[in-house]
């Protein structure tokens, strides 16, 4: 028996999310009182594998084929659930990412095991395995019994602390039966280049329509800046094309858990706080001091967010220096 | 060409959410139900592509597993423009259940393109599309947010961290798409709803299956504490009380 969680690299790096799914890993495994396999997929060179060792992984596994090189969901869900028999692995972790999302549906189908999507701590009992997960876009929790001897697991992004568990750094390479031809072909990739990504970011400073126009934006840009923060925006500040569509937090659109959550001009609307309302602090800038949001928040300033902006930017320009 | 658009009947996104028989049931009083956004967006894409005479749409059907009460919903799919639908008349249990029924009717069918949306809205559960693909051992592309025809071939953009993916692959396959895919869901008109009248809605009988989970109690998140309000002029406190009360910086 096992624990085995699939850390995904970004050109041949990992980042905060992979160490966070081994750190949650590992917390599990020492319920089940069984090893965490972290299973690697792609070219990752060995100073970077074993990283994966220190938050808890008894045993890394890497896949390296020139199949792998895209993501198809067939191939990846053949090369985990290939890894998961191997390994004799009881609990399958992935995380709530538009990768992991695409593979754990298929995989609970091909291994047979329930699934448990977003989850963000561990279960409360192993034996019957049952965890706590967000229904309702956030408006409420439920207690899921996953029935099957199998799981399938994805944690939510930036939900679960990361946690140092130096262990010896164990490698094996895992060459999957013969893969068929990948039916899905990229034709191109379009990455943003030096933004801090939303899913990633630690502090995320987001506009509404509150803002009054795409040229108002960049004293939020600049506060982003200084804060090394994400930026981010309410549906129809993106329907309007003042801001792109992966910027779009809610219900809707994205939904995160940043440390920090800047809401300028937001009235906070339900669906919009779907998307924003685990993050574990929220500060409200808005002109009505009857705005939802208020209530959502941690910390409120009513008033003008034209006013409001350089200010703290100066304010935070100060403390940084 | 066909496409399968499979629609949820969800609550309404305001609804106010409540429990009953000891928190281990949702509450449905008063409750207004709606398409899942997601899947209101996926069939305004859906016949979209069906209306632009250049592209090989014919046929754009709506499915969805659900009681008699997810009929005004269909109708509704109907009225913005479906050319007919599908009712698997059983409650949907747990995704598992809910995939496994879908590609029970898909398999004798001829869809080229069977489009799902990225979530329900209420269990929130992210996996009927996965599953579905895998059931019917198709490929698969999640996190669509967009798609076109060029000439036959059908290309998709999906999110990648950090960007967009241009891919292509060949049909049949099922697309799960998420925001992005149709600018705005469509309205249904009155001549539309007239029309839906008389549409087809097919009833089909529900395929024994087992379920791998299910929700044994649900429970509110726990109160906010009041949020402090700091005064416009004062900002250099509210970067105080993050750094030093709040501790997120
Ligand atoms: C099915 C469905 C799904 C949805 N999904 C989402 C979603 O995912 N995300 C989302 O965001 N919305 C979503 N919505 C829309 C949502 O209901 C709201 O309409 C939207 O969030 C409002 O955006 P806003 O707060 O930017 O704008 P508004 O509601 O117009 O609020 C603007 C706010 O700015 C304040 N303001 C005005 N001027 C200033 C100023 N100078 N300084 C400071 N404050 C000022 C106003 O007091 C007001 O509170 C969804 C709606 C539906 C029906
Ligand atoms: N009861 C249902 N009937 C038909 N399709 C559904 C049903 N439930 C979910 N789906 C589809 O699966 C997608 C993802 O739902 P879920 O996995 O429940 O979050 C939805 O956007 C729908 O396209």
């Amino acid at each position: 028996m096992a624990v085995l969680v699939y850390t995904e690299n970004w050109d041949g790096a990992f980042k905060k999310q992979s160490f966070e799914l081994v750190s949650y890993a590992n917390a599990i495994a020492e319920m089940l009182n069984v090893p965490v396999i972290a299973l690697s997929i792609g070219e990752v060179k060995e100073e970077e594998l074993l990283k994966l060792s220190n938050y808890g992984a008894d045993k890394v596994l890497k896949v390296e084929n020139d199949q792998v090189n895209t993501l198809d969901n067939q191939i990846f869900t053949q090369v985990i659930g290939e890894a998961v028999a191997n390994e004799n692995a009881s609990v399958v972790i992935l995380a709530h990412s538009n990768t992991g999302k695409a593979l754990a549906p298929r995989l609970s189908v091909r291994l047979k095991a329930g699934l448990a999507t977003g989850v963000n701590q561990v279960p409360v009992t192993v034996e019957p395995f049952v965890i706590r997960k967000k229904v309702f876009s956030g408006k409420a929790f439920t207690h899921v019994n996953v029935k099957t001897p199998v799981k399938v697991l994805t944690l939510a992004q930036n939900s679960f602390e990361l946690v140092e568990n130096k262990k010896e750094f164990n490698t094996e390479s895992l060459s999957p039966a013969a893969l068929p031809k990948a039916a899905t072909e990229v034709r191109s990739t379009n990455k943003q280049t030096g933004k801090i990504l939303l899913a990633d970011a630690e502090i995320v400073v987001s506009g509404g329509r509150g803002m009054r126009g795409k040229e108002n934006w960049d004293p939020i840009e600049e506060l982003a800046e200084i804060l090394k923060a994400g930026t981010a925006c309410s549906r129809p500040v993106s329907d309007e094309g003042w801001r792109p569509h992966s910027e779009h937090t809610g219900q809707t659109g994205k939904i995160i858990a940043p440390n920090l959550y800047f809401a300028f001009g937001i009235s906070g609307a339900i669906q919009h706080l779907a998307g924003v309302s685990s993050s574990k602090c929220i500060v409200a800038v808005n002109t009505d001091p009857d705005a939802p949001i208020f209530e959502a928040a941690d910390y409120g300033i009513i008033g003008d967010a034209q006013k409001v902006l350089p200010e703290l930017v100066s304010a935070f320009k100060k403390m940084k220096s | 060409m066909k496409i399968l658009v499979c629609v949820g009947n969800v609550p309404d996104t305001t609804t106010k959410v409540r429990f009953a028989e000891k928190n281990t049931k949702f509450d449905t009083n008063g409750v207004q139900w709606v398409i899942n956004p997601w899947d209101e967006l996926a069939l305004t894409r859906a016949l979209e592509l069906k209306e632009d005479s250049s592209n090989p749409v014919v046929h754009v059907t709506v499915a969805t597993v659900g009681r008699a009460g997810a009929e005004p919903t269909m109708r509704k799919a109907l009225a913005i423009g479906a050319d007919d639908a599908i009712r698997i008349d059983t409650d949907p249990e747990d995704s598992s259940f809910v995939a496994y029924q879908l590609a029970e009717v898909i398999k004798n069918e001829d869809y080229q393109l069977v489009l799902c949306g990225i979530e329900s809205s209420d269990y929130n559960g992210a996996a009927v599309g996965g599953m579905l693909s895998e059931y019917l051992d198709l490929p698969s592309v999640s996190a669509v947010t967009g798609m076109t025809f060029e000439g036959a071939d059908i290309i998709l953009s999906r999110e990648i961290d950090g960007g967009i993916e241009e891919v292509s692959l060949p049909a049949p396959f099922v697309a799960v798409v998420q925001k992005g895919i149709a600018k705005e869901p469509r309205i249904p008109a009155m001549r539309g709803i007239m029309m839906a009248r008389k549409k087809p809605l097919k009833v089909v009988e529900v395929a024994e299956a087992e379920t791998l989970t299910n929700m044994t109690e649900f429970e509110m998140p726990k109160p906010k504490p009041p949020c402090k309000m700091i005064e416009a002029e004062n900002v250099a406190e509210l970067v105080d009380l993050l750094q030093n009360e709040a501790k997120v910086l």
